[in-house]
């Protein structure tokens, strides 16, 4: 696509700012700082990419995977305000989900360990488990303070802190992988996933395209299930003080 | 590590214990400078106005709460170096909302045993034991009316074999047929075992009938505490007098400011009559 005809879509941006401004919304400034930070940061990864492809180190590849995941932990860990060391707790369970999925899809030779192929392939396992983690924190203070009489009948039964927010931590599980599980159902039907869409436009041939799109739709279902519940096993003990009574 | 229950030991004792609260960037106390002894194998009924802090001396008692000053003792190892889990499990409580677990009576009744990898108690015979039928076990427990709640909870906590049971307002729910049920079933286990019970209670009959001693409690301090016959036909302070021979009975409910006891006295009504006594 050449500069002139991407320029040309900026015609949407002014379109949606036209009619902020008919309706009065008053979105005219967010609508355009967003397409100014969209185009910049995408620029720039564009570069970026370009780089590390042409590089193609181990080493360089492994330093942006570390990279998006901390910012992805970083982003899903404002969640959960009130449970301490929740950014260590994320980083890990996004890194295991990682290092777990892509060590499968490396090790089982479906894709080879190119940076073209690892880092995509990583920022939608990474951004997945982001958005299954955000889900998590959010939904685990949520059912804890709905279930707070429950946990404390099982406290005063003695109940270990596991034992008493077992209930607690299968709900919110259950709840942030919803969203990975609706998306799939509906794949192909109400939407076309942009991975493959991308391929397709690059002229890639859509069967192939179709399935490298599954191989990521199997690898984000693996990806939501495997980060929950690492994140509920690193942070269920946070419900509890020393004296296991419920802090939340 | 676990004491064993002894007949000379005293299950509980209180050394100056406090709690407090923060509220609104103020300091709040709900219950200050309380002392006092329980003997082990005898019933205790702790009486007083909503608000007193009568819950709040409870849950000192298995760490559901910590105390903020003084110390608490349960057979004579203070209550932060106990092991949680054992002393929880030494130090039964029936709350005063008789929360359900999840799933069937039955589920509720083995959830104690489940907890600590036990065998699994005989359904029946517990359900008898206080006074409900056996069919009940596989229905689910939120169908339950609400003295049937409050008797299958006192029933969950009794399959851990505690050697103190504390009590939070457990019959308050019950009609009085039921409520007879259930206060036999406890003080056989505190004449025949040895349990040694906490009993929360409005009704001062029912203070009288099973107390060996009765705690006064009002504004978060005992302010009464004797054997039953002595507090209730004499007592001693101003309090007491006011309080138990119901001259002023408004006032002593209105007296004690703010919100109840804490965790354990939520949405709670008490009944008038039974502090009127």
């Amino acid at each position: 696509m050449s500069l002139w005809a991407l320029a040309w879509t900026l015609v949407f941006v002014a379109t949606a700012m036209g009619l902020s401004m008919w309706r009065r919304l008053g979105l005219e400034k967010d609508m355009l700082i967003a397409a100014v930070r969209a185009t910049v940061q995408l620029m720039a990864i564009g570069y970026v990419l370009k780089f590390v492809f042409r590089v193609d180190h181990a080493a360089l590849t492994s330093a942006m995977v570390l990279l998006m995941s901390a910012v992805a932990a970083d982003n899903a860990s404002r969640r959960g305000q009130r449970l301490a060391g929740r950014f260590w707790r994320v980083w890990m369970a996004v890194m295991s989900t990682e290092i777990v999925t892509l060590g499968f899809l490396l090790a089982s030779r479906v894709i080879p360990f190119q940076p073209a192929y690892v880092i995509p392939i990583s920022g939608m396992i990474i951004g997945n488990a982001m958005v299954a983690s955000a889900l998590f924190l959010n939904r685990l203070r949520g059912e804890a303070q709905a279930r707070r009489d429950e946990m404390m009948v099982l406290l005063t039964l003695g109940a270990t802190p596991r034992q008493a927010s077992r209930h607690v931590v299968k709900a919110a599980v259950k709840a942030s992988m919803i969203p990975t599980i609706d998306s799939t159902k509906t794949m192909g039907l109400v939407q076309l996933p942009g991975m493959m869409t991308g391929q397709i436009i690059a002229g890639a041939d859509p069967i192939q395209a179709v399935r490298y799109q599954l191989l990521i739709v199997f690898a984000l279902i693996a990806s939501a299930a495997f980060t929950t519940m690492v994140l509920g096993a690193l942070t269920y003990g946070r419900l509890f003080n020393e004296y296991l009574q419920p802090v939340v | 590590m676990d004491i064993p229950p002894s007949d000379d030991a005293w299950a509980l004792r209180f050394v100056d214990a406090g709690r407090r609260v923060e509220m609104d960037g103020e300091t709040r106390w709900l219950l200050r400078g309380v002392g006092g002894r329980v003997q082990a194998g005898t019933a205790v009924a702790v009486i007083g106005p909503s608000g007193a802090g009568k819950s709040t001396l409870l849950s000192l008692c298995n760490l559901m709460q910590t105390p903020d000053a003084g110390e608490v003792h349960v057979f004579g190892r203070e209550v932060r170096d106990w092991d949680v889990r054992s002393l929880r499990r030494r130090v039964g409580l029936v709350m005063q909302q008789p929360v359900m677990l999840p799933g069937t009576v039955r589920d509720n009744l083995v959830a104690a045993a489940r907890l600590h990898g036990a065998p699994e108690p005989d359904v029946s015979a517990i359900l008898s034991e206080v006074g409900l039928p056996p069919e009940l076990a596989e229905r689910p427990a939120r169908d339950l009316s609400g003295g049937q709640k409050q008797r299958i909870a006192l029933a969950r906590t009794l399959v851990n074999r505690p050697d103190i049971l504390l009590l939070d307002e457990a019959t308050s729910a019950l009609d009085r047929e039921s409520a007879a049920i259930v206060e036999a079933l406890v003080m056989r286990r505190v004449r025949e075992q040895g349990l040694t019970a906490v009993w929360v209670t409005h009704d001062l009959e029912q203070a009288r009938r099973i107390g060996d001693e009765i705690w006064l409690v009002a504004e978060g301090c005992v302010v009464e505490r004797g054997p039953a016959a002595q507090v209730l036909a004499a007592p001693r302070t101003a309090w007491g007098r006011r309080f138990l021979l119901g001259t002023a009975a408004e006032e002593a409910d209105g007296a004690p400011a703010g919100r109840d006891e804490g965790m354990l006295a939520h949405g709670t009504e008490h009944r008038e009559e039974g502090t009127r006594g």
